[in-house]
């Protein structure tokens, strides 16, 4: 599998990002800076976590008008896997390559703790390796993670079956919108979660549950 | 020199925090009135935040050296052997002053800084922490602390991206005036490439990175040297403002410039901006040091140099470069793009010499101006020994007690403070807040962690200064032993009040006593801290509050100990409190929270007695013995029970100390104590190896169902404790 991780300034879960595709691929990513406009050949593009540019605009409003993000856009519509985790996921919204956005979280402070996921759809590259219907664990940490969309682009997103991954009951952590974590877009090539898989992949984080997602999306490209 | 500078008056010098046989000192030492500028400089360097010039006498006789000490005190950071030609790089530092008139950017920018501290020494930072004191709840200013305090604290270590292990929160009225921030960091680094302050070589480029230069914080050293009075909140503009994104770049561009050799020395700006880092990095290496102002970048216009030399702007660096890779330098920075500029040279003269618009503005002999600094040696009293508990203790439901006491304001859940921080960034974490020990494990070593502590009881110090400063650092060793670590050093943050009263000077002097004597017989060396005086606001200072930040080292991290239970069924021992030992109920939180009495002696701390026990039980741990481990403090077994079984979900029956009075027995806060558990198939030997080396462990119960039960109390359901523990923070948080 050959993956590239997109660095931003301002990006601080790169690091975790590729030590967990490195430890789980056996491969370490290319490192692509911002300021670049080709990728190179890869199978997988990963906008990592952080702040890119402070956020000091909406989250991910700045690193969405990054030289980098044509290619990252070309590429998508290629059908090349993309994975937006955190200000991954605000980033993609931000450059409309994912439709809705990403809120202050509703009690307005930033959230550390770990949640439960419900895998809701297994049909796609990067939850293949779950079961429908799983419920997991996942650390969050973010202060803009409150999803929400509009009532007829929800409907869309639910009828086409693009929620990846929901909030299991009594654990949303920021107030989103039907429970959202994650959602693919409509090629189900794009995947945004505010979650952090790529901190829960060894014994050493007291867990393994967020491994499978890489282990599909390594699948995916095996096949 | 200048023209339009103000004249110095006796009123200027005053204002500057200048005592007039200050002033006298400045006209002896360079023969003439200062300039404004110059004024300015000697006020930045002089005052106490920067000279410790009322505590130095005392910080000297800590002791600060040990097998494994590679830099003690006088650096940016602590620097530390932990094998493998690794070092870790710590030190802790007060924000308090700033945090209480503008929480949000007073705490934001104490982080700031102590990360600067670690990564200016070349030391990627792994690990923070912050020890939070607070006024008393019902104050009308503590909630409003509170949030802006966390809220800046998760600002600016989210954004930068470094996990927040461990710390500590309290509330006493004491701190109503006068909050406490005090932050942690801690880095890792090659032992071979660790970067210091001191300049080497005449006629070297001095540049200039980081953010641009403005007037926020222009005389914030100052302020923090001064005790408050109604009118604190004028001082509002005197606090910096912090800017986590421009840090986070500059951590990235000083690692990639430092890989290239170009960096012959570094130093942050913090307190006192480019003042104390140029006349740092010259007199610690024999230099002078010629700045031209007209070439920092300025981020307002019309700054005048006395604005410059005092700006507390953040995310500031300044370096002597290699002129023969100032290019490469110079691209590194351009990349993350920082402000790059040469800015001054080093020269043979001894001189701080300052130009600005084809002016001097400045000359002065650079090695007076940090080593001449006055020190004082202030009239201390002995403090008052402390008196005996006014009355018996009564008779209490020891179920209701328990439940009082993990529901009160001291010893509730943390939650909602510790949310705010991110604690799984970089992907080490082993051991989140709550704990004994924050714990992270070393990135790239297959077996290696590090684990964190901060501790200190500002009430026992109030009441014995002597005693609290060994409590703080045994309670500090005993936290990192917990773990299974070897505690290596320290670094030392001491708040106090106005060392110009005895009273006040007195209880620094015997917290540092007893504070040197834990060390001493802990190995246990100090290689960092801070002084924070003056806290004290018309006239009433805060509790005397040594705080202690520890570092240990977990040779493997698979045999390290957590406080929760393992599993149901296994014995729990109480180590090392032999039969002829007291339970000690004098400053306890059990007389504090339900009687409303800070009254007594605090438990007296035997060091022999802390290593030998401290040495028994990580032994324990080390040979996977022991399951489970928790260090015993406030609020003593009761307490520390109910948090292994509420980290877990797994209850306790404690059987065997239903002869003795529950009240003393259950909450007691005698030191030097654990509790371990251990598979009930090992308890022989575990005893045999008590016996032979003289540490005292007794059976008192087992792991059991899903309460706790401690002797003839009621049982307590696990979920009612959680519920009572975490109520009170959001419940408080919320108004």
């Amino acid at each position: 599998m050959r993956t590239a991780v997109i660095q931003f300034p301002g990006s601080n879960r790169d690091r975790d990002m590729i030590a967990a595709i490195t430890k789980i691929s056996g491969r370490p990513p290319v490192v692509v800076w911002h300021k670049e406009t080709a990728l190179p050949e890869v199978d997988l593009v990963v906008l990592p976590g952080g702040f890119s540019y402070g956020d000091y605009l909406r989250s991910g409003a700045i690193a969405a008008r990054a030289p980098i993000m044509e290619a990252v856009r070309a590429a998508a519509d290629r059908g090349v896997l993309v994975l937006g985790v955190c200000n991954g996921f605000q980033i993609l919204t931000e450059a409309g390559m994912l439709p809705g956005v990403l809120m202050r979280n509703a009690t307005l402070r930033f959230v550390c703790r770990e949640v439960r996921l419900e895998v809701v759809d297994t049909r796609s590259a990067f939850t293949s390796r779950y079961r429908k219907g799983e419920v997991i664990r996942c650390p969050v940490a973010h202060m803009d993670g409150n999803y929400f969309a509009e009532p007829e682009t929800l409907k869309r997103i639910e009828d086409d079956h693009r929620v990846a991954f929901r909030y299991a009951a009594g654990t949303n952590p920021n107030g989103s919108i039907h429970d959202i974590a994650g959602i693919f877009n409509a090629n189900r090539n794009v995947l945004g979660m505010m979650p952090h898989p790529e901190n829960l992949i060894e014994p050493a984080h007291g867990g393994s549950d967020g491994r499978a997602l890489f282990e599909s999306l390594f699948d995916s490209v095996a096949a | 020199m200048i023209p339009n500078e103000p004249r110095i008056t006796p009123d200027l010098i005053a204002a500057h925090g200048l005592k007039p046989e200050e002033y006298d000192k400045i006209l002896e030492l360079i023969g003439r009135e200062p300039s404004f500028t110059e004024l300015g400089i000697f006020s930045a360097m002089w005052n106490e935040h920067c000279s410790y010039k009322s505590s130095k006498k005392w910080l000297r006789t800590l002791p600060t050296t040990g097998p494994r000490v590679i830099q003690g005190p006088g650096e940016n950071a602590g620097v530390v052997d932990i094998g493998d030609g690794q070092c870790v790089v710590f030190k802790m530092e007060s924000h308090n002053h700033p945090s209480y008139i503008e929480p949000y950017q007073g705490a934001a920018t104490g982080i700031g800084g102590i990360l600067r501290d670690v990564f200016t020494m070349g030391a990627r930072p792994v690990a923070a922490m912050n020890a939070l004191r607070f006024g008393a709840p019902d104050h009308e200013k503590t909630r409003h602390l509170v949030s802006g305090v966390v809220s800046g604290i998760g600002g600016y270590g989210n954004s930068f991206g470094v996990p927040t292990v461990g710390g500590e929160v309290e509330f006493n009225a004491r701190y109503n005036g006068n909050i406490l921030v005090n932050a942690f960091a801690a880095g890792i680094a090659d032992t071979d490439r660790i970067f210091y302050s001191k300049a080497e070589g005449v006629g070297l480029p001095v540049v200039y990175l980081g953010a641009k230069t403005g007037r926020d914080g222009v005389g914030g050293a100052t302020m923090a040297s001064a005790e408050f009075d109604d009118e604190i909140e004028h001082k509002r503009p005197t606090v910096q403002v912090g800017d986590p994104f421009t840090e986070k770049r500059l951590l990235d561009a000083c690692l990639e410039l430092m890989a290239t050799g170009a960096v012959i020395a570094i130093q942050d700006m913090g307190a006192a901006g480019l003042t104390c880092s140029a006349v740092e990095m010259g007199a610690k290496g024999d230099l002078g040091i010629e700045l031209d102002l007209d070439r920092v970048p300025q981020r307002e216009q019309d700054m005048t140099p006395y604005e410059m030399m005092l700006s507390e702007s953040q995310e500031r660096m300044l370096m002597v470069l290699d002129p023969d890779k100032e290019a490469a330098a110079r691209a590194v920075f351009e990349k993350w793009e920082l402000d790059f500029a040469t800015v001054g040279i080093t020269t043979n003269d001894l001189r701080f010499r300052i130009l600005w618009q084809g002016t001097e503005v400045a000359n002065l002999p650079i090695k007076e101006l940090g080593d001449e600094a006055p020190e004082y040696d202030r009239p201390w009293v002995e403090p008052k020994p402390p008196k005996a508990l006014k009355a018996p203790v009564p008779p209490v439901d020891v179920a209701e007690a328990l439940l009082r006491l993990i529901g009160s304001r001291d010893l509730c859940s943390r939650r909602w403070v510790y949310e705010q921080y991110d604690t799984l960034i970089q992907g080490n974490s082993l051991q989140l807040p709550g704990g004994d020990a924050g714990v992270i494990r070393v990135d790239g070593h297959p077996q290696k962690a590090l684990a964190f502590s901060s501790d200190v009881n500002p009430r026992y110090c109030d009441a014995d200064p002597f005693e609290g400063g060994k409590q703080a650092v045994a309670e500090c060793w005993r936290n990192l032993t917990a773990t299974g670590a070897e505690p290596l050093a320290v670094t030392d943050n001491l708040n106090f009040g106005n060392p110009e009263k005895p009273e006040a000077m007195g209880q620094l002097v015997y917290a540092i006593k007893g504070i040197s004597e834990a060390c001493l017989a802990l190995d246990f060396p100090i290689v960092s801290g801070n002084v924070s005086l003056y806290n004290e606001t018309n006239g009433v200072g805060i509790l005397p509050t040594p705080t202690i930040a520890g570092v240990g080292l977990i040779p493997d991290y698979a045999k390290m100990a957590r406080i929760r239970f393992a599993a149901e069924g296994e014995c729990i021992l109480l180590v090392g409190a032999p039969d002829e030992w007291g339970t000690h109920l004098g400053q306890s939180r059990f007389l504090s929270v339900l009687f409303d009495r800070d009254e007594g002696a605090p438990p007296p701390v035997d060091l022999a007695h802390e290593k030998k026990t401290g040495n028994f039980v990580r032994d324990l741990i080390r040979a996977g013995t022991a399951t489970a481990c928790h260090d015993l403090s406030d609020g003593g077994i009761g307490v520390a029970l109910a948090e292994m079984a509420m980290a877990s979900g797994v209850g306790a029956k404690v059987t065997e100390l239903n002869d003795l009075d529950p009240a003393a027995v259950f909450f007691g806060e005698d030191q030097g104590r654990y509790l371990v558990t251990i598979a009930r198939d090992d308890l022989e030997t575990v005893l045999e190896l008590s016996d032979a080396a003289g540490v005292a462990a007794f059976w008192i119960g087992t792991t059991d169902g899903d309460a706790l039960k401690l002797g003839e109390a009621r049982a307590i359901p696990v979920a009612d404790l959680l519920a009572v523990h975490e109520d009170w923070f959001p419940r408080f948080m919320a108004g």
